[in-house]
C-alpha cells in the first residue's frame, strides 16, 4: 500500500508543472459553512465554523457564493479560501477531520462541566453603592449570613461536579464581614477536596474595607485570590461606591497595596463597574489603573440590573454611550502599550483569544453554551440555588425565574438536570438562536438567557433590539477594524492574549 | 570532509560494520595498521584495514593499500564493503551523525538535496544499521535519521527504532520524514506504542494551500496525507518539528503558512525555516527556486514574529546574519552540519562571524548577492 506510489526502478522522475497538481479543471467548488459581516465601507469579514477569519474587500462573500472565484483570476484568495476551510473542491473536504478536531478543541471548555461555584456568604455590607440591589446594611447575621448547614450542602454539591478542578468564590454583600463563615467554608472544602480528589481554587470578592492582618495571613496560607472593585479615581469611586462617613476609595487602594505585598500582585485583581458618572471619564479611569500599577483592567459593561430596563429606546441609548466610553478607554490603553507600557483590557483579550487562537475560551458571560449551569452555579445566602449571579439579583426583585432549587432539599440531578435547566438549555446555545445562528461573530460570542429575560421579557431574546447583541457586535467589529487598520495594534493584541510583552 | 576511502579487499564476503582502532588492545572490531603488523594481536579483530600494499601476509579479512586514515578517529564506526570501499557511518567527535535509512522516496521535491533513487536498498541499510546501532557510544547526544523517506522501510523502520530505543536510551533521535506514511492510523499507532520520548519527527510543510505543497514535493495528495499524518502523530503524543525550506515557491504564502501552523498545528514542538541548499535537484530547478534571502527578509520576519509572539518555538537554519533582518537574529541557529559548513573569504572580516551559521559548501556557487562582512559598531 505504502509503496504503491513509489516509482519503479525504471521510472523517470521528470518534474511536473504546478497546474498538474490541482484537483479540478472546471474550477467548480463547494461552500463550507461560513458567515460574513461588514466591517466598514471597504472591508468585510468572513468567519468559518471554527472562528478563523479572513478580512476581505466588500463584495467578496457575494463573489464566493455566486461561484465567481477561481484560482486563475484570484490565485491568492482562492488559496486562502481552500486552506482556511471556507470552500472545498470536494463535497466533503479530505481534511474534514482537522475541522472536527478544531471544533472539538474550541468547545472543550465544556469538557468538565461546572467549575465556578459562587457562595453568597453574607448579604450584609457596610457600603451603599448606588448600583447594588442586593446588599443590606445590617448587623443581623442570623438572617443575612449563609448558615453552616447551607455551606455544608453547597460544598457537597460542589464536590459532585464532574470537574476535577472547581473554584469556590465568596461573594456578598461584603464577604469579609462574614470572615468566620469563610474560614468555616474553606476548611470544610479542603477536607472534602482531599476525600473527593479534587483541587479547589478560592476567590474572595471584597471591597477590602474590613481587611485585617489576620485575614491576610489566612489568604496567604490558603492561596486565596482577591478580587476587588476599583471604579477609577477617588471622585468616581467614592461617588459610585458610597461608604457612609468614610473614604471607600482609600480603603480599596490601601487594601490593594497590602494584598499585593502579602499575596503577590498576580493574586489581586480589580474590576471596574461602569456607571453614568464613569462614562464621562474613560481616560482618567485608565490613567488611574496605570498609576496603581495594574497590568490589566476589565472594562465591564453596564449591568442591566441597575440601568437597563425593558425600555428598548433607553437600552439602546445607554449601550451606545457605553460603547463610546469603551472605545475611548480602549484607545487610551492601546496608546499606553504603543508607548511601551504593558496593560491589557480583559474583555477585549477574551474576545481576541477567541478570534486569534485555536484554543478554547470559557468565559461565563460570553460563551455558548452559556455559562449558566454549564460553568457557573450560585448558592445564595439563604440556601436558594440560582443559575447565575444576575439571577439572584432578579430574585431580590421577587422574580424567581432562574431559581433552580434549594440547598439541602434538592439533589444534584434535580438542580443541574432538572426541568428548569432543560428549559434554559433551549435558549443557551447561540448556534440555534434566531439572529445568532447566521451571525458572523457567533463563534466569538455567547448566549445569555438571563439577560434576555431581564431586558426583553423572554429567555430567547430579540436580536435586533438586544443591547447584549448591540454591545458585543460593535466591540467585535471595532476590534477587527483596529487590527485590520494597524499591524502594530494587532501585535499588541497578541501580547494581551499571551501575557508576554 | 572525507567520509569514505577505498582499498583492495581481501577475503571479505559480506559487508562488515565495526569500530576502528589503532590500539590493538582496545575494545573494537577493526584494527587500523599503518606500520608493522602485530601478527599475534590481530586475531581478536574481525577485520584489518591497512595502508600497506600487501595481501597474502594477513590471514584475515582485510582491505589493504588504503591511502590513509587521517579522516578516522579512535572509535569511529565504519562499514567495510566487499568491494574494498570503506564508509564512515559514525564519527565519535561529531554531533552531526545520521543514519540514512533508504534512498527511496515517495516524493520528489523540487529542491531535494539528496535526490532519491528507485532501487530497493532497504534490506542493505537495515542489515547495516542492525550491526551499527549496538556499537554506537551510549553517550551519543543526538542522532539523525534521514533518507529518502525512512518510513518506506515499513516494519523494519520500527525494528530499527526499537533497537535505538533499547541501545541508546539517552540519545535524542531526530528523524526526517515527509510524514505521509502517518496518514495511515495503524502505522502511526504502531509508532505511538513505542512511547519513544527521545524521538522527534522533522516533517516538511511548504504551504497552507495543498496545490502548492504538492507541486513543491511533486506528489499529488501529499499535503492531505502529511496533515492527516501530523494529526495522527499528535493523537499519539509523538513529538513533531515542522520544516519549511525558503524559496521562490514557498515565500509568497509564508505568512499564511505561519497562520495555518499556529491555528491547525499548534502542537508542533519546533518550527524551522531553512535556507536553500545548492545541492541535488536544486541547481537543475534553480530558476523555479531562487530568490535572494534579502528579498524575502520582510516576509520571513513577519512569519517568524507571528509564530514567536504566540509562543511557538521557532528557528532559522542555513541563514547568514548579514542577509537576515536583525529583529530575527535571535532565531538564527548555527545549523549546518560540520562536514558541509563553510564561510566565504568576505566572512573573515566579519565582526559576528562566530555567531553566524555560515553557508553550505554547495552554496559557494550560489548565495545571496548581499553577503557582506558586518563591521563592529
Amino acid at each position: 500500500m505504502l509503496t504503491d506510489s513509489l516509482p519503479n526502478e525504471n521510472a523517470t522522475r521528470k518534474f511536473k508543472e504546478f497546474e498538474y497538481f490541482g484537483s479540478k479543471s472546471d474550477f467548480s467548488y463547494y461552500l463550507l459553512p461560513f458567515r460574513f459581516h461588514n466591517i466598514n465601507e471597504q472591508r468585510e469579514i468572513l468567519v468559518n465554523e471554527i472562528g478563523d477569519f479572513l478580512i476581505v474587500p466588500t463584495g467578496t462573500a457575494e463573489l464566493i457564493i455566486e461561484r465567481k472565484i477561481n484560482p486563475i483570476a484570484y490565485p491568492e484568495l482562492y488559496g486562502d479560501l481552500i486552506a482556511n476551510f471556507f470552500i472545498s473542491e470536494q463535497p466533503i473536504p479530505s481534511l474534514i477531520d482537522v475541522l472536527a478536531t478544531r471544533y472539538r478543541t474550541k468547545k472543550s471548555f465544556l469538557d468538565y462541566f461546572t467549575s465556578l461555584h459562587i457562595f453568597v456568604i453574607s448579604l450584609r455590607c457596610e457600603h451603599t453603592c448606588h448600583y447594588c440591589q442586593v446588599s443590606r446594611v445590617t448587623s443581623d447575621k442570623s438572617r443575612y449570613d449563609m448558615s453552616k448547614e447551607h455551606i455544608d450542602a453547597g460544598i457537597e454539591m460542589m464536590m459532585q461536579s464532574p470537574n476535577p478542578h472547581v473554584t469556590m468564590e465568596f461573594q456578598g454583600g461584603e464577604a469579609l464581614l462574614a470572615f468566620d463563615n469563610i474560614i468555616y467554608a474553606v476548611e470544610k472544602a479542603k477536607e472534602a477536596a482531599i476525600m473527593r480528589k479534587k483541587t479547589v481554587s478560592y476567590v474572595i470578592c471584597t471591597n477590602l474595607a474590613p481587611l485585617t492582618e489576620e485575614m491576610l495571613i489566612y489568604f496567604k496560607e490558603n492561596n486565596i485570590l482577591i478580587s476587588t472593585s476599583l471604579d477609577g479615581p477617588d471622585f468616581i469611586h467614592n461617588k459610585n461606591r458610597h461608604k457612609p462617613h468614610s473614604n471607600s476609595y482609600q480603603y480599596a487602594v490601601n487594601g490593594i497595596i497590602k494584598c499585593r505585598e502579602e499575596l503577590g500582585a498576580e493574586n489581586v485583581s480589580a474590576l471596574l463597574t461602569t456607571t453614568n458618572l464613569s462614562l464621562q471619564y474613560p481616560e482618567e479611569i485608565v490613567d488611574e489603573y496605570v498609576r496603581l500599577g495594574f497590568k490589566n483592567m476589565f472594562l465591564r459593561p453596564i449591568s442591566p440590573y441597575g440601568f437597563a430596563t425593558r425600555n428598548e429606546g433607553k437600552n439602546k441609548y445607554v449601550t451606545q454611550e457605553f460603547l463610546e466610553f469603551y472605545k475611548k478607554a480602549l484607545k487610551k490603553i492601546i496608546q499606553y502599550n504603543l508607548d511601551g507600557h504593558f496593560i491589557r483590557e480583559d474583555y477585549a483579550s477574551i474576545i481576541l483569544k477567541k478570534m486569534l487562537t485555536p484554543f478554547p475560551v470559557g468565559y461565563v458571560d460570553l460563551q455558548s453554551p452559556a455559562g449558566l449551569i454549564n460553568s457557573v452555579i450560585v448558592f445564595n445566602y439563604d440556601g436558594e440555588i440560582y443559575a447565575t449571579d444576575e439571577s439572584r439579583m432578579l430574585a431580590e426583585m421577587k422574580d424567581f425565574t432562574f431559581k433552580l432549587g434549594t440547598l439541602g432539599i434538592n439533589t444534584y440531578e434535580e438542580v443541574f438536570y432538572g426541568k428548569k435547566s432543560l428549559e434554559l438549555s433551549e435558549a443557551f446555545l447561540n448556534e440555534s438562536l434566531p439572529g445568532c445562528s447566521d451571525c458572523a461573530f457567533q463563534s466569538y460570542c455567547g448566549a445569555d438567557p438571563v439577560f434576555n429575560y431581564t431586558t426583553q421579557g423572554d429567555i430567547y431574546g430579540h436580536r435586533p433590539t438586544s443591547s447584549f447583541c448591540q454591545r458585543n457586535m460593535e466591540i467585535m467589529r471595532h476590534l477587527i477594524e483596529l487590527m485590520d487598520s494597524d499591524k502594530k495594534i494587532e501585535k499588541i493584541f497578541r501580547t494581551w492574549i499571551t501575557g508576554k510583552n | 570532509m572525507q567520509l569514505k576511502t577505498k582499498g583492495k579487499p581481501h577475503n571479505i564476503f559480506y559487508p562488515v560494520v565495526g569500530r576502528v582502532t589503532k590500539d590493538h588492545t582496545a575494545n573494537a572490531e577493526i584494527l587500523l595498521i599503518e606500520g608493522e603488523i602485530p601478527t599475534d594481536a590481530i586475531t581478536r579483530f574481525s577485520l584489518v584495514l591497512t595502508t600497506l600494499d600487501i595481501d597474502k601476509a594477513i590471514d584475515k579479512p582485510s582491505v589493504y593499500a588504503i591511502p590513509g586514515f587521517e579522516h578516522l578517529s579512535e572509535g569511529d564506526i565504519v562499514l567495510v564493503n566487499t568491494s574494498g570501499m570503506i564508509n564512515t557511518l559514525y564519527r565519535v567527535n561529531s554531533n552531526h551523525n545520521f543514519l540514512l535509512f533508504t534512498e527511496r522516496c515517495n516524493s520528489n521535491c523540487l529542491m531535494c538535496s539528496q535526490p532519491p533513487k528507485n532501487r530497493d536498498d532497504t534490506s542493505y541499510f537495515f542489515d547495516t544499521y542492525k550491526q551499527l546501532i549496538p556499537l554506537i557510544p551510549k553517550n551519543c547526544f543526538e542522532l539523525g535519521i534521514t533518507g529518502g523517506e525512512p518510513t518506506l522501510l515499513g516494519e523494519r523502520f520500527f525494528q530499527l527504532l526499537e533497537l535505538l530505543a533499547s541501545n541508546l536510551p539517552e540519545t535524542e533521535i531526530h528523524c526526517l520524514t515527509n510524514g505521509r506514511t502517518f496518514a495511515w492510523p495503524h502505522i502511526t499507532n504502531r509508532l505511538g506504542e513505542l512511547s519513544y520520548n527521545r524521538l522527534m519527527l522533522g516533517i516538511p510543510i511548504y504551504s497552507d494551500y495543498y496545490q502548492l505543497h504538492d507541486y513543491v514535493v511533486q506528489a499529488k495528495g501529499a499535503f492531505d496525507q502529511t496533515i492527516q499524518g501530523l494529526y495522527n502523530l499528535a493523537k499519539n503524543n509523538i513529538r513533531v518539528e515542522l520544516r519549511i525550506v525558503l524559496h521562490k515557491q514557498t515565500i509568497p504564502r509564508l505568512a499564511q503558512l505561519a497562520k495555518f501552523i499556529y491555528k491547525n498545528l499548534p502542537f508542533a514542538e519546533h518550527i524551522t525555516f531553512m535556507g536553500l541548499e545548492y545541492q541535488g535537484y536544486t541547481p537543475h530547478n534553480i530558476d523555479k527556486l531562487w530568490i535572494d534571502p534579502v528579498d524575502y527578509s520582510d516576509i520571513l520576519s513577519e512569519a517568524i514574529n507571528y509564530l514567536s509572539d504566540y509562543g511557538m518555538n521557532v528557528s532559522i537554519y542555513n541563514s547568514q546574519l548579514c542577509t537576515t533582518p536583525k529583529n530575527i537574529w535571535q532565531f538564527a541557529r548555527k545549523s549546518i552540519s560540520d562536514w558541509k559548513n563553510i564561510y566565504l573569504d568576505e566572512c573573515n572580516k566579519c565582526a559576528v562571524l562566530n555567531e553566524c551559521g555560515g553557508l553550505f559548501q554547495s552554496n559557494a556557487a550560489k548565495h545571496s548577492a548581499y553577503i557582506k562582512a558586518i563591521m563592529q559598531e
